[in-house]
C-alpha cells in the first residue's frame, strides 16, 4: 500500500529505496519535491498544476508563484510535500474503480436541479 | 476545524469579477487611460534625464541578472530570477520610452527606447554603479538584490505620487514587482546568513563587497532639484532602507558592514556617467547585436 506515491504528478511511482523525505541530519544534493495546486480566477477549487523542488514549504510557495503564475493564472496557491501524498496503487485499480463502472443510477441526472443552486 | 485548517478554504469564498473560466486572463495595461503629454509645469528636459537615470538602473541590473541564466543552483531559482530580470526590463522599457517622450516635449529628437538602450555610449548611461556590479557568487547576487530592491521600492512607493502621471503609473506598477523582489532577496539573505557557518561566512563577505556601492544610492543627483513634486530626493530614502536592511540583517545574524562608500571618480559617479571598468564589457554584450544589425526585426 505505502510503496507508492503520486510524486511528480505523473501517477503512482515506487518510493521504496527512493529518497523522498528531507533528512536534516546531512546536506542533501537535491531539495525535496512539492506538488502545486492552483486556484484560477474563476476556478472554484484548486487544481494540480505540477511539481517543483524547494528546501521548505515557504520556499515552495515562492517557487510556485514564480513557476506557475507567470501568466496571470492564479489567485491562490497550495503546496504539499510530495512525500505526504498517499496515492492509490495501479495494482488496486480493479477493486478500487471497476465496481462503479456499471452503476449509472448513481449519477444525479435523474433529478431536476433547482435554478437557485449554483455551481452544479 | 482549527484556525489553520479553515484558512486553506477561505480563498475559495473570494468573489472575482472575471467570468471566463480560463487561466491567464484579466491582463491590464498600467498606462491605460493616462495622457502621455508632459504637463506644462514640469521641466521636460529634467524629466527626460530623470527617467533615463531610473530606466538605466533597471536596464543594466536586468542585464546583470540575465547573465546568471544557466548558472544558478536550481531550475526554480533560475525561473525566479528570470522573472525578476524581466520585471526590471519591463520597467526599463517604460521609463526609457517616457524619457524619449519628455525629450521630444523639451524640443529634442525624442529617441525611442531601443535607440536609448542600444545606441548610447558608456558615459551617456546614468545608472548607479550598484546596478552594473558583477556578482561574484550567489550570496552577492542575493545581497545586492536586497539592497537594490529595498532602495528602489522605497523610491517607487514615493514616486507613485509624482506630479508626472506617467511616471507615477510606472512607479506604482514597479512597486508591486519590487515588493516581491525584496521579499525574494530577503528570504535568501536570511537563509544563507542564518544557515551553516560556511553560508554565513559567504553571505557576510558578500555584504562587505556590496556595501561600498550602496552609498551612491542616497547621494544628490544632477536633476532631482529641478523636478519639485515630480522626483524624490534620494536622501529621503535612507531612513526606510536602513530600517529594512537592519531588520533583515538582524534576522540573518549578519553584521552591518562598516565600509566607506566607493569613491567618486574626478568628482563623478554613475549618475554623472562615470562607471566602473566592467561596465564597458557589459555594454558591449548588451549592444553589439543591435549595433551590428541596426534595423533588424524578429
Amino acid at each position: 500500500m505505502s510503496d507508492f506515491s503520486a510524486e511528480g504528478g505523473h501517477g503512482a511511482v515506487p518510493v521504496s529505496d527512493v529518497p523522498v523525505r528531507p533528512e536534516s541530519a546531512h546536506v542533501r544534493a537535491d531539495w525535496p519535491l512539492y506538488e502545486v495546486f492552483l486556484r484560477g480566477k474563476r476556478g472554484l477549487n484548486h487544481v494540480h498544476v505540477g511539481s517543483l523542488h524547494a528546501a521548505d514549504p515557504q520556499m515552495a510557495l515562492r517557487h510556485a508563484r514564480d513557476l506557475y503564475t507567470r501568466r496571470n493564472e492564479g489567485v491562490s496557491i497550495w503546496v504539499v510535500a510530495a512525500a505526504d501524498i498517499t496515492a492509490s496503487s495501479p495494482d488496486e485499480k480493479d477493486p478500487f474503480f471497476a465496481p462503479s463502472g456499471d452503476k449509472v443510477y448513481r449519477h444525479p441526472t435523474f433529478y431536476e436541479i433547482p435554478d437557485d443552486v449554483p455551481h452544479m | 476545524m482549527t484556525e489553520d485548517e479553515f484558512a486553506a478554504y477561505q480563498s475559495l469564498a473570494e468573489e472575482t469579477e472575471d467570468h471566463r473560466w480560463a487561466f491567464g486572463t484579466g491582463f491590464t495595461d498600467p498606462l491605460e487611460g493616462i495622457d502621455p503629454s508632459v504637463p506644462d509645469s514640469i521641466d521636460a528636459a529634467a524629466l527626460a534625464a530623470y527617467c533615463l537615470m531610473l530606466g538605466d538602473d533597471a536596464l543594466i541590473y536586468s542585464h546583470r541578472l540575465q547573465q546568471w541564466m544557466t548558472r544558478l543552483p536550481e531550475l526554480e531559482e533560475e525561473t525566479a530570477l528570470a522573472n525578476i530580470a524581466l520585471d526590471l526590463l519591463g520597467q526599463a522599457r517604460m521609463l526609457l520610452a517616457r524619457a524619449g517622450q519628455a525629450e521630444a516635449a523639451a524640443g529634442g529628437t525624442g529617441r525611442g527606447e531601443d535607440q536609448l538602450a542600444f545606441f548610447r555610449d558608456e558615459h551617456e548611461f546614468r545608472n548607479v554603479r550598484l546596478a552594473e556590479h558583477a556578482d561574484a557568487d550567489f550570496a552577492e547576487l542575493t545581497g545586492r538584490l536586497l539592497v537594490f530592491s529595498a532602495w528602489r521600492l522605497a523610491l517607487c512607493t514615493r514616486l507613485a505620487g509624482s506630479a508626472d502621471p506617467v511616471l507615477a503609473a510606472i512607479a506604482a506598477k514597479s512597486a508591486r514587482e519590487l515588493a516581491y523582489h525584496r521579499d525574494y532577496a530577503a528570504q535568501w539573505v536570511v537563509r544563507l546568513g542564518d544557515g551553516t557557518p560556511l553560508s554565513h561566512g559567504k553571505m557576510q563577505a558578500a555584504l562587505d563587497a556590496i556595501w561600498p556601492l550602496a552609498g551612491e544610492l542616497f547621494e544628490p543627483d544632477p536633476v532631482t532639484a529641478r523636478l519639485p513634486e515630480v522626483a524624490v530626493d534620494p536622501a529621503d530614502l535612507r531612513g526606510e532602507v536602513d530600517d529594512v536592511l537592519g531588520t533583515v540583517l538582524a534576522a540573518a545574524t549578519l553584521d552591518r558592514p562598516q565600509a566607506a562608500p566607493m569613491a567618486r571618480v574626478a568628482g563623478g559617479s554613475g549618475r554623472d556617467g562615470v562607471h566602473t571598468e566592467p561596465f564597458g564589457y557589459l555594454l558591449a554584450e548588451l549592444q553589439s547585436l543591435a549595433r551590428a544589425h541596426p534595423d533588424a526585426t524578429w
